[in-house]
């Protein structure tokens, strides 16, 4: 279990050296990005400004403050309270991410799906599990909004944040097809039948 | 007593901020609970980083969670108690989207069809009102419920056959945690409504999630269910955050509702660890929180 501190962006090899259990401490940038952000991007085919290209996204919605453009908020937009939303609903566009953006990173929570793993094996990239709705917390991790894409989409733009040390996070997947999340569901599908036959009726 | 229309909606406001930013002290209870039992390294870093959040939100009063969700107001209007329902209906509007916009809130509510957010937290039906009256005299209760989607999409409705009985009830709520897994944020509250039509079904089991622990469900029936599906439930080993661990729940809630002789309903509705719901109560003596 390897503590990896990654400063974003980062290449495949770096993202390759990840496995399940590690954890990693990111730096300087992060993206924000979520359901909406996601189907016009893809569904479409709307076209970001902004360069993904190794970079990590995490998926959120934030709520923020709008405030004068200063050097500390650069598009006008202060953070005030930014969490991560369940990730599994974005399956679809995993690898689309990768291989349309260059994105390497997902951060998350609840983990992904099969077509995530898939896609992080063929192109190098890994999810790394962030404490849901721990928001308060995770917002000191945020120094500034520094710019914003899609902006008509608020509050599910495409939201790029400087950061300061990010984590730790937990490689939930890695581009080894390791998954925590599928791990855990394996065991809990083999002790499915027990639990049920301990419950009166329910056999 | 006169309902002070004025007073209501300052209230209503309010209580979406407070609803927002502070976890109810049972759950903070629940969260000790959990803590001592849980045997998973993972398991019990992730339970800390939950409980430093609530301490990082009261230290820098921010709200615990980004999910500002989609806005469920219940009030309770006792005997005695004159008021004019439709302008009550307008002051909780008045007041979720003045809390909005005064505390800057992320509007979580979209049109279904266009998907436009109004940035207001309102919409069509929204927010969501439940009225109902009782006997206790002069008095009105408002509870708040910022309901995050996280959990909320973690809804089911079965409408099993009688032939079905109690058991198939059981092995629905059982698989439906199983495949939530981590998406809904555990430890839960899994809340589950039994009997009742489709609609009041899945209106239990909202109810039931939103319970506050160690309340138990008023039919001993129901109470000796909610405590087989509370250790169930943690005997599967899903875990914080669906990492593993025993803590996949602080508990099983259940609430009943007679059915037809054809139906028999279940329902599972979840709460997620950040589980939060703040209450008002208008006497003539004033207002108390909660």
């Amino acid at each position: 279990m390897a503590h990896h501190v990654l400063d974003m962006p980062t290449g495949e090899a770096e993202i390759r050296a990840l496995r399940i259990g590690d954890t990693v401490t990111l730096r300087r940038w992060l993206f924000g990005i979520r359901d909406a952000t996601l189907i016009h991007m893809f569904d479409r085919d709307r076209r970001t400004r902004l360069d993904l290209d190794g970079h990590a996204v995490i998926h959120t919605a934030p709520n923020v403050h709008r405030v004068p453009v200063s050097n500390e908020a650069p598009v006008g937009f202060a953070p005030f309270c930014i969490g991560t939303t369940t990730s599994m609903r974005m399956e679809r566009f995993t690898d689309a991410l990768m291989e349309r953006e260059g994105v390497r990173l997902i951060v998350g929570k609840g983990g992904m799906g099969p077509a995530t793993l898939d896609a992080f094996a063929r192109r190098g990239g890994a999810y790394l599990a962030i404490v849901g709705g721990a928001a308060a917390l995770e917002t000191t991790w945020i120094e500034t909004i520094v710019d914003v894409d899609l902006d008509d989409l608020h509050p599910e733009s495409l939201w790029q944040f400087a950061i300061r040390d990010f984590g730790p996070l937990l490689v939930g997947m890695d581009a080894h097809g390791g998954s925590l999340f599928a791990d855990v569901q394996r065991d809990v599908a083999a002790r499915r039948d027990a639990v049920i036959a301990s419950l009166e009726d329910a056999r | 007593m006169d309902l002070d229309i004025r007073e209501f909606e300052e209230v209503c406001r309010d209580l979406y901020v407070r609803a927002l930013k502070i976890l109810p002290p049972d759950i903070k209870a629940g969260f000790a609970d959990l803590q001592r039992a849980e045997t998973s390294a993972t398991g019990r870093a992730i339970l800390d980083t939950m409980v430093e959040n609530v301490a990082v939100a009261e230290r820098t009063k921010n709200i615990l969670c980004q999910d500002t969700g989609i806005p469920i107001y219940n009030v309770v209007i006792g005997a005695d108690v004159r008021f004019d329902g439709a302008a009550l209906k307008a002051a909780i509007r008045r007041g979720c989207e003045r809390a909005t916009k005064e505390f800057s809130l992320r509007s979580s509510v979209v049109h279904p069809i266009t998907r436009k957010n109004e940035q207001t937290s309102c919409g069509i039906r929204v927010p969501i009102i439940h009225v109902d009256f009782d006997d206790r005299p002069e008095t009105v209760a408002v509870e708040m419920i910022p309901k995050g989607s996280g959990s909320e999409n973690g809804s089911f409705l079965q409408m099993l056959l009688p032939s079905d009985g109690i058991g198939a009830a059981k092995r629905f709520v059982i698989d439906r945690v199983i495949e939530l897994g981590g998406r809904v944020c555990p430890p839960t509250i899994v809340g589950v409504g039994l009997g009742g039509t489709s609609d009041l079904c899945m209106h239990l089991a909202k109810v039931a999630a939103t319970r506050p622990l160690r309340s138990v469900c008023s039919d001993p029936e129901g109470a000796r269910i909610e405590a087989e599906l509370s250790r169930a439930v943690n005997e599967l080993g899903i875990g914080p955050q669906g990492l593993g661990g025993r803590s996949t729940s602080f508990a099983v809630h259940v609430e009943l509702a007679a059915t037809h002789i054809t139906q028999n309903p279940v329902a599972v509705n979840i709460q997620c660890h950040s589980a939060r719901r703040a209450r008002a109560t208008f006497t003539p003596g004033g207002i108390a929180f909660e």
